[in-house]
């Protein structure tokens, strides 16, 4: 057997799929209505105006621009920019398809629904199938809304945040900025300012929400950053499950995201929000991608109430994000389950806060980091436990893998604990796949590629699990054309 | 000068007295040093906040007291520093009391061949010029505050050589005496410490604050391993209820070298200690056993950071806190340079939160960039298992007397990882002394 000549032959074979490009790469051509780059008083004006917010929105918005303006870009985390020009991005795009928004799918700009059909997300179908409703969010505004019927009927909102604004707005009112106030950090207040659209969830008292709900966002438009904002209310006892995945066609310059998102459980609720994230992470030189600068906090308010973070990370230049929960009522439960992915030059700082405030308080988090080319992923998080939070509990369970003598893995636990009936447990891994497991899938006949997908996939189980089902396919699936040629 | 801030000004003034008081004949690169380190302490002030490294230690306490450079020699009566001794006969023992060598209370000059032990006044006065490329700051270390402070005061310490080849039996002792003053004293004694190729040595730090001493020790010790040396350290702080302390130690390892550190702190009002070791060569192990017992209104902050610079080193790491009051803070951070594979990092802190009084911040930190490692760190904070308080109690002993049972065994995991036996003795006979002398546990 000519080995070199094999060697070689999967060398090559490895060099292509290393190569493969971005799947989701293009620009649909729509014409946008795009306000002109650049941030001040008279943008954020324009932007309440064109969505007709109520005086109370842009009041909300200027003092957040206000303090924005008294910020300064956070520089702690372990992750290498140029530096954004924040005057150069345009704060407002939105499709021009239609005067009025359509009120079913068959409404829809059919070069839109094209677009979803190139991502794999057959609207018609998926919602058929799937029994899912699709919030679909295409730049700034969201276009279709399904389902909306039968959500109605339990007596559930599920709504843009544009429309919130309009027809809930004492609601929004009420809990917006509840979680993440307008002056929390530079993007977060940033976004307070400046957000376009996003999903509003409303599940009312004794509900539990009959479909997942879920969204589909992405960025289109050239130089418009998107700025969402989603807001998530489970009532006393309500029940809801929040699915959010994404893709973003090519595009070489970087594209800064700052996405908030507020979730607020009442006593005994449960909100269980589940992330995919695929947006074009730059290409194998680092060129291009997107700034994923995300603000993610849950507040478990009342008592026995659980908020779950599940996501999975593949794509972005940059990511940084940080869901949290805050443990407020007593006996609430925080849950993070993450596999993180970094490859190329994608960099990816990311983890969680725990934060501790009631009696008898659980958190677990567990959190898988993949590191291939020359990502750098880093864990970052908190575990704090107030002086008051009597026999709380946490468990850290952190692992990584790296795939190439290029990339890096690095761990930041912060624990943080004041009450001396707490038990806080942190333990962290690093390693990489072993040429042992390697041989053992060879010997077995199973492909080099096969056997580097299955023992990721293993080492990813725990957080998969955690996702809905037709999400823990859709991510694996991810997770391999991700990592394709990363092992040779 | 302009611009200073009033955090600075009192050392920035206490120079000029300390300058006009040492002996005239320093070597001019000497002064140059001096000078030039209290420029960079003055321009960077003392640590904010602010500053990832500073998260949780204030300054400010520090910052409050007007310490003053210690100029004239001080003294301690014999008896008193006796329990702080290593009854074994050690190879030699140096005693510092304010900084300052004292004769009296030392021993006489080693006669072991091939072990050269001098205080650092001796060395710059005699040997000067050799010492210059030790007390340069060397790139790769961090510019520190505290290291800068400590040069721009250097006047005494101790260099220690071991010459190639040389296995000492005994341990050397160096032990730092801080006593009660009418206007408290900065200390800044300097350590060298430099071990020959394959010399093994054993060497004890104990810093010992008497009755009522609150001054401020900010000590520095530099150690350097050849090729295959073997140094044992059991760096010993006991510095009184309200004495500050500031402990940098840095290790620089060459091939197959081996660095065992034990850190106990038992005592101290204000402690923060930095231990640093890069692996710049194969096959060199860096063993960091640490313990620190905090209580009241203490606050006890302990940096670590091992940097794996070359391929097949290996790191082990344990540290242990009890906590009955106060803050201790833990950050130990562990680095795998690019191309470092074949490292194996294992790093673990655990600590017993006792009191509602008390607080406890532990970071450890990975940062990885090498594929082919082995790196693992675990971090757990908690209390006394309560199954095993039970079965002591059942047994018919009283609470008190269980929990001191179960508290000493969670410490003496760290002590039986001190190789030398007598060294072990020494260090579970001190820290036995200072868990007597202090409430660790709040009973309720």
């Amino acid at each position: 057997m000519n080995e070199t000549a094999s060697m070689s032959t999967q060398t090559s074979d490895v060099e292509k799929l290393v190569r493969s490009e971005y799947r989701h790469g293009f620009v649909t051509d729509i014409e946008a209505d795009t306000v002109a780059p650049g941030l001040n008083e008279d943008v954020i004006r324009l932007i309440s105006g064109k969505k007709h917010e109520p005086q109370f929105m842009l009041d909300w918005r200027l003092r957040a621009y206000r303090h924005w303006l008294t910020m300064r870009e956070p520089q702690w985390a372990h992750v290498r920019h140029a530096p954004i020009d924040y005057q150069a991005i345009s704060y407002y795009s939105a499709p021009k398809s239609k005067r009025n928004a359509p009120k079913s799918l068959d409404e829809v700009d059919p070069k839109l629904l094209e677009t979803y059909e190139k991502l794999g997300v057959p609207l018609h179908e998926r919602a058929r199938l799937a029994g899912v409703a699709v919030d679909a969010v295409f730049d700034s505004v969201s276009v279709a809304t399904t389902f909306r019927e039968k959500l109605a009927k339990a007596g559930v909102i599920f709504c843009s945040f544009s429309e919130a604004v309009k027809s809930h707005a004492q609601l929004v009112e009420q809990y917006l900025g509840s979680v993440v106030p307008y002056s929390d950090n530079f993007f977060a207040t940033l976004n307070s300012a400046v957000f376009t659209d996003g999903s509003f969830v409303f599940v009312p008292k004794g509900v539990r929400c009959p479909m997942e709900l879920s969204t589909y966002f992405r960025i289109n438009a050239a130089n418009t950053g998107q700025f969402e904002r989603t807001l998530i209310i489970a009532e006393e006892g309500a029940h809801v499950s929040y699915l959010e995945g994404c893709t973003a066609p090519m595009r070489d310059e970087n594209q800064l995201h700052a996405a908030v998102v507020e979730l607020v459980a009442l006593e005994g609720a449960q909100i269980k929000y589940s992330t995919v994230q695929n947006w074009y992470p730059g290409d194998e030189n680092g060129v291009g991608g997107i700034y994923n600068f995300v603000t993610k906090r849950g507040d478990c308010r009342g008592n026995d109430s659980k908020i779950s973070w599940t996501q999975v990370e593949t794509g972005s230049a940059i990511t940084w994000k940080y869901p949290s929960v805050l443990l407020r009522g007593d006996n609430s439960i925080g849950e993070f389950y993450s596999v993180a992915v970094a490859n190329h030059h994608q960099q990816a700082d990311t983890g969680t806060k725990m934060v501790h405030i009631g009696r008898n308080t659980r958190s677990t988090i567990v959190s898988k980091g993949i590191s291939a080319g020359h990502g750098q992923n880093s864990y970052r998080g908190l575990v704090k436990v107030l002086a008051g939070a009597e026999h709380a509990r946490n468990y850290t369970q952190c692992d990584s893998l790296l795939m190439s003598d290029r990339c890096g893995a690095h761990t930041f636990p912060y624990m943080e604990v004041k009450n001396p009936t707490a038990k806080v447990e942190h333990e962290a891994t690093t390693s990489k796949i072993s040429e042992d497991q390697l041989f053992y899938c060879r010997s077995r006949g199973i492909s080099t590629e096969d056997a580097v997908n299955m023992i990721v996939s293993g080492f990813c189980k725990d957080v998969f699990k955690e996702l809905p089902m037709e999400f823990a396919v859709e991510a694996q699936r991810l997770l391999a054309v991700t990592l394709e040629g990363t092992v040779g | 000068m302009t611009g200073m801030s009033d955090a600075v000004r009192p050392y920035a003034e206490g120079y000029k007295d300390f300058e006009s008081a040492l002996a005239c004949g320093a070597p001019p690169w000497l002064t140059a040093l001096r000078r030039e380190a209290l420029a960079r302490f003055t321009s960077g002030g003392f640590p904010g906040e602010r500053e990832e490294d500073w998260k949780y230690t204030s300054t400010r306490s520090l910052q409050q007291r007007a310490f003053i450079p210690a100029l004239a020699a001080s003294s301690a009566a014999a008896v008193a520093i006796e329990p702080a001794r290593l009854r074994e006969t050690p190879a030699c023992t140096l005693v510092f009391v304010d900084g300052r060598h004292a004769p009296a209370l030392s021993t006489a000059e080693s006669t072991i061949n091939g072990l050269h032990v001098n205080t650092l006044a001796a060395a710059l006065t005699h040997d000067a010029a050799r010492l210059e490329s030790y007390l340069v700051p060397e790139p790769g270390w961090s510019a520190d505050p505290f290291i800068a402070l400590n040069t721009a005061f250097l006047r005494d310490g101790v260099v220690i050589e071991v010459d190639a080849g040389i296995r000492l039996a005994q341990p050397l002792q160096l032990l730092f005496v801080s006593t009660r003053q009418a206007h408290p004293l900065a200390c800044h004694p300097r350590i060298l410490v430099r071990l020959g190729a394959g010399a093994h040595g054993v060497l004890v730090e104990t810093y010992l604050g008497l009755e009522g001493a609150a001054n401020l020790t900010n000590s520095h010790t530099q150690i350097a391993l050849e090729d295959g040396a073997c140094l044992e350290h059991l760096r010993l702080q006991r510095e009184s209820p309200e004495g500050f302390h500031v402990g940098r130690v840095h290790v620089t390892q060459q091939h197959a070298s081996r660095y065992l550190s034990n850190n106990l702190d038992l005592g101290g009002l204000w402690v923060r200690n930095d231990l640093h070791a890069r692996l710049q060569a194969a096959e060199a192990t860096a063993v960091f056993n640490g313990l620190y017992v905090v209580n009241a209104h203490r606050h006890v902050d302990n940096h670590t950071r091992i940097d794996h610079l070359a391929p097949h080193t290996r790191s082990d790491e344990l540290y242990r806190g009890i906590v009955g009051g106060g803050r201790a803070v833990f950050n130990g951070k562990v680095v795998v340079a690019k191309h470092a594979i074949k490292t194996d990092a294992s790093q673990s802190n655990d600590n017993l939160l006792l009191s509602r009084q008390a607080e406890i911040d532990t970071k450890p930190e990975l940062e990885i960039y090498a594929d082919d490692v082995k790196c693992s760190h675990g971090a757990t904070i908690g209390q006394l298992d309560e199954q095993a308080l039970f079965y002591l109690r059942s047994r018919g002993l009283d609470p008190e007397t269980a929990r001191g049972l179960l508290i000493g065994a969670f410490a003496v995991t760290v002590l039986d990882r001190i190789s030398v036996p007598e060294l072990r003795v020494f260090a579970r006979r001190q820290l036995s002394h200072a868990l007597a002398s202090q409430v660790v546990i709040e009973l309720s």
